[in-house]
């Protein structure tokens, strides 16, 4: 039983045909890469994966369970965690509220409307030591204003890990960053438990072939070449898509 | 220091009918007050949840109207408060259902066409809500015994809903339901990517909201012992937002300080300028042209400058 | 019979009245995606402006053009001196324009006083045509003609001159028609100028009819709203039916459930807006 498959998933809109019959599986632990040009529909196939968008077509099924009808805010409770290209963080907090935020997305607390969400001493812990395992904790107090883009990154990260995923879903996370924040990036990536399947979208293959262990390729909305990773790199249908545009 | 400056406050607010000569003006704190509680019960829905609303006087009359309408029913004062919120927590639940239809502007324009709706009813279905010529009270409410006609009790009783009120939503905002309604305002895409369900938690917030908008027609009702298809014209949500905008919507106190404002200026001000409606427009467009974030934080900001660059 | 017969002309009558004045409104929204509350204020400003300048001696139609252009001067002052500061943050413009209904309304009362004026019918138009046996007040089908006649002469600028091909790029796509070349602010002040002139001549126009009074724009701004949510922001022949619609359900409505006249003309909005927000207004919820 893979951790994620995705089955003939299909996505339009209006008359643009963005992921075309897409079929893929990620087995328990794997580290996928998925990678395309501009326009492939990488973006658009996370946002079916997640919710966000409502399929045309096809089915997604998260360790065997079925969640294409499922509603987009309940995925995460089912252990589906993401990162955002564009950094999503909550702008007038600190690094600290962000992380204790998304654990308590998991939390029934968070539908508490009387008691101190200062006072939840281990819910704060525990974001705390979310922070320590990025290497952050140092900033945990500083509002997101105040940080760099690589720290926001990696709090964006962090705050996917926070809430215990088993498929996790990072997207582009190295857009943006200046090479030594990619380094951060990927060490912080690399170091991430084995019993999560990560999945990765990139548009830069030089830094995210280091994480991955295979490789699919879109293009155009279809899977074109997937393998492992020597496969793909080797295989000419590779290159010229990346060449060919 | 903070809370010591607010106690202080608190404490004079409690003794204004001692300290105040004349009815007229303890009066005016009375309206200041419950017009405060309107004030606030919006800024959840503005400030918090990030959902500007032009309709919220609609929820204001629902409960005026609603209890009105017991009372001349011959019913007592209990039955019409309780009538009146539990029909005005239905129709929050009505508009929120319409309302979060729409993001941004779209939201905007619902709740400005349900507010005309409530309008339209309570101008012409005359033969619910006496149309143009309103519906009297002829007392007031005498809650264990002490009777509220006059304006220092009355004034007094306004202040102790608008403690309740006040604590009601320091508690809220300090609490995790409170970070989840102000994380749908910040980022809603990346709360739903968190499990948070947005559109339930914006919904309970409109409740909320509802809520206090209620509880202040109803002191409105009493306070004028008369009710009126002006008390939810589109110029009374208007000023209503003016209130919360103008005072600013990120603080706890900010609605409570544009309530005042307006309040204020309104009595006060058009005893001096014939004006009032010239000059209600031309704050709201030199609020949200020059101090968008509001008085109280413009104030600060204003506050922050001086004291850094004097010497 | 003749009941139905007059409420009908009056419907048809209001329709062009309301096409004239949601025109303007729909080119607003749809190019600048501003829901002009202003714009009820234009009409009664207009009408306003126009009984005064006929008082001075003007004949009707003059009077109306030139209150056009004097209520067009003003629409553009506040696009050029205030929208435009505000220009991206939707929600301070619509505020903005609030504000400004209120002033306008205050000022319109202080000058011209409370009561109703009433704007005499052009006499050339003030008798009765004959169709079929029946007749009916010249006026109120010189209305709908102009009505069709500016139409007709709106479309022709939108889909046969450069201006009108400009301002169809800025309603589908502003980032791309900046790019193209399009000078966006100027094309801004344009269109807000152009729908501020048909709102005070339609005030004018619809004077013989309505009156002019307080309050009246409270009046007509919600009926342009209906209008335009039904009929679809940015589209010519949509404020055109959904013009003539609200017409016919404004004038039955009153007459036939007085108490549910308002319920009867929101409703329709109410339910647009909450089938299908995202065709009118944006994005739909998260």
């Amino acid at each position: 039983m893979s951790a994620l498959a995705v089955r003939n998933l299909r996505k339009s809109f209006g008359g643009l045909l963005v992921t075309a019959s897409v079929n893929l599986a990620v087995e328990s632990g794997e580290r996928r890469l998925i990678i395309g040009p501009n326009g492939a529909g990488k973006t658009t196939l996370f946002g079916l994966i997640t919710g966000e968008l409502r399929p045309d077509g096809g089915s997604i099924t998260l360790f065997g369970q079925d969640i294409t009808r499922v509603a987009g805010w309940r995925r995460p409770h089912l252990g589906m965690s993401r990162t955002y290209q564009i950094i999503t963080l909550f702008p007038g907090e600190t690094l600290l509220r962000n992380v204790t935020l998304s654990l308590l997305g998991l939390s029934p607390l968070r539908w508490n409307p009387v008691a101190r969400l200062e006072r939840q001493r281990g819910l704060i812990a525990h974001a705390r030591e979310v922070l320590t395992r990025v290497g952050l904790d140092g900033l945990a107090d500083r509002p997101v204003a105040q940080t760099s883009y690589g720290e926001r990154r990696r709090v964006e990260i962090a705050m996917a890990l926070a809430q215990n995923p088993k498929v996790l879903l990072l997207d582009e996370p190295f857009a943006g960053l200046s090479l030594e924040e990619r380094r951060d990036v990927l060490r912080l990536v690399t170091t991430i438990p084995r019993d999560v399947t990560t999945v990765m979208i990139e548009h830069d293959m030089d830094v995210a072939l280091d994480f991955a262990e295979r490789i699919t390729v879109l293009h155009l909305g279809e899977v074109v070449v997937e393998g492992t990773r020597s496969e793909v790199v080797a295989d000419p249908r590779t290159r010229r898509i990346y060449l060919g545009e | 220091m903070k809370r010591l400056a607010l106690g202080a406050a608190l404490a004079i607010l409690a003794a204004v009918p001692l300290w105040i000569d004349g009815t007229y003006y303890v009066n005016i704190a009375s309206q200041i007050l419950f017009y405060s509680i309107f004030a606030l019960g919006i800024n959840v829905l503005v400030g918090y949840a990030g959902l500007v609303t032009l309709g919220h006087a609609g929820l204001f009359g629902v409960a005026a109207y609603t209890a009105a309408r017991i009372l001349g029913g011959g019913h007592g004062h209990l039955a019409a408060v309780l009538g009146a919120l539990a029909l005005t927590l239905l129709a929050a639940a009505l508009f929120a259902g319409l309302a979060l239809r729409g993001t941004g502007i779209g939201f905007v324009m619902i709740t400005l066409a349900i507010g005309q709706i409530v309008w339209g009813v309570a101008y012409r279905w005359i033969s619910i809500t006496n149309g143009d010529n309103g519906i009297s009270v002829s007392a007031r409410p005498s809650p264990f015994g002490l009777s509220l006609a006059s304006p220092a009790h009355f004034y007094w009783a306004t202040y102790a809903v608008f403690l309740v009120a006040i604590a009601s939503m320091a508690i809220f905002v300090a609490s995790p339901f409170g970070a989840s309604v102000r994380g749908t305002r910040d980022q809603a895409r990346r709360m739903n990517a968190l499990g948070y369900q947005v559109w339930l938690i914006r919904f309970l917030a409109f409740l909320f909201s509802g809520f206090w908008s209620g509880v202040a027609g109803l002191l409105y009702l009493y306070y004028n012992q008369f009710v009126s298809p002006q008390a939810v014209a589109l110029t009374a949500s208007a000023e209503a937002l003016l209130m919360v905008i103008s005072g600013g919507t990120a603080t706890l106190l900010g609605p409570v300080v544009g309530a005042a404002l307006v309040v204020t200026m309104k009595n006060v001000a058009s005893a001096y300028i014939e004006r009032w409606n010239f000059v209600l427009g031309a704050i709201f467009v030199a609020i949200v042209v020059f101090m968008p974030e509001g008085l109280v934080p413009g104030a600060v900001r204003w506050w922050r400058r001086a004291t850094a660059g004097g010497r | 019979m003749s009941l139905w017969l007059v409420l009908a002309v009056n419907s048809v009558t209001l329709g062009g009245l309301l096409f004239l004045l949601s025109a303007g409104f729909s080119l607003i929204f749809g190019l600048m995606k501003i829901p002009n509350l202003t714009h009820g204020s234009f009409f009664m400003l207009g009408a306003y402006l126009a009984a005064t300048l006929i008082g001075w001696g003007l004949d009707f139609w003059t009077a109306a053009v030139v209150a056009g252009l004097l209520v067009a001067a003003f629409g553009g002052a506040i696009e050029r001196l205030i929208l435009r500061r505000l220009a991206g943050a939707e929600l301070a413009q619509v505020l903005v324009t609030l504000g400004l209904s209120f002033m306008v309304a205050d000022v319109c009362l202080k000058v011209w006083t409370g009561d109703p004026i009433r704007i005499d019918t052009p006499r050339a138009l003030a008798g009765v045509a004959s169709f079929g046996g029946l007749a009916f007040p010249a006026y109120r089908l010189a209305i709908s003609v102009i009505a069709v006649g500016f139409a007709v002469a709106l479309w022709a600028l939108l889909d046969r001159t450069r201006l009108g091909a400009m301002i169809r790029a800025g309603v589908d796509d502003p980032a791309m028609a900046r790019v193209a070349g399009i000078r966006v602010s100027r094309l801004f002040t344009i269109v807000f100028c152009l729908g501020a002139w048909l709102a005070g001549f339609a005030g004018v126009i619809g004077g013989p009819i309505l009156s002019v009074y307080p309050g009246l724009d409270q009046e007509m701004l919600p009926l342009a709203l209906v209008v335009v949510i039904l009929g679809g922001s940015g589209s010519l022949l949509g404020s055109l039916l959904g013009s003539f619609v609200v017409g016919f359900l404004y004038n039955f409505g009153q007459a036939l459930f007085p108490e549910l006249a308002y319920v009867v003309l929101f409703l329709p909005m109410l339910i647009v807006l909450v089938v299908r927000p995202q065709g009118l207004f944006g994005r739909p919820a998260v």
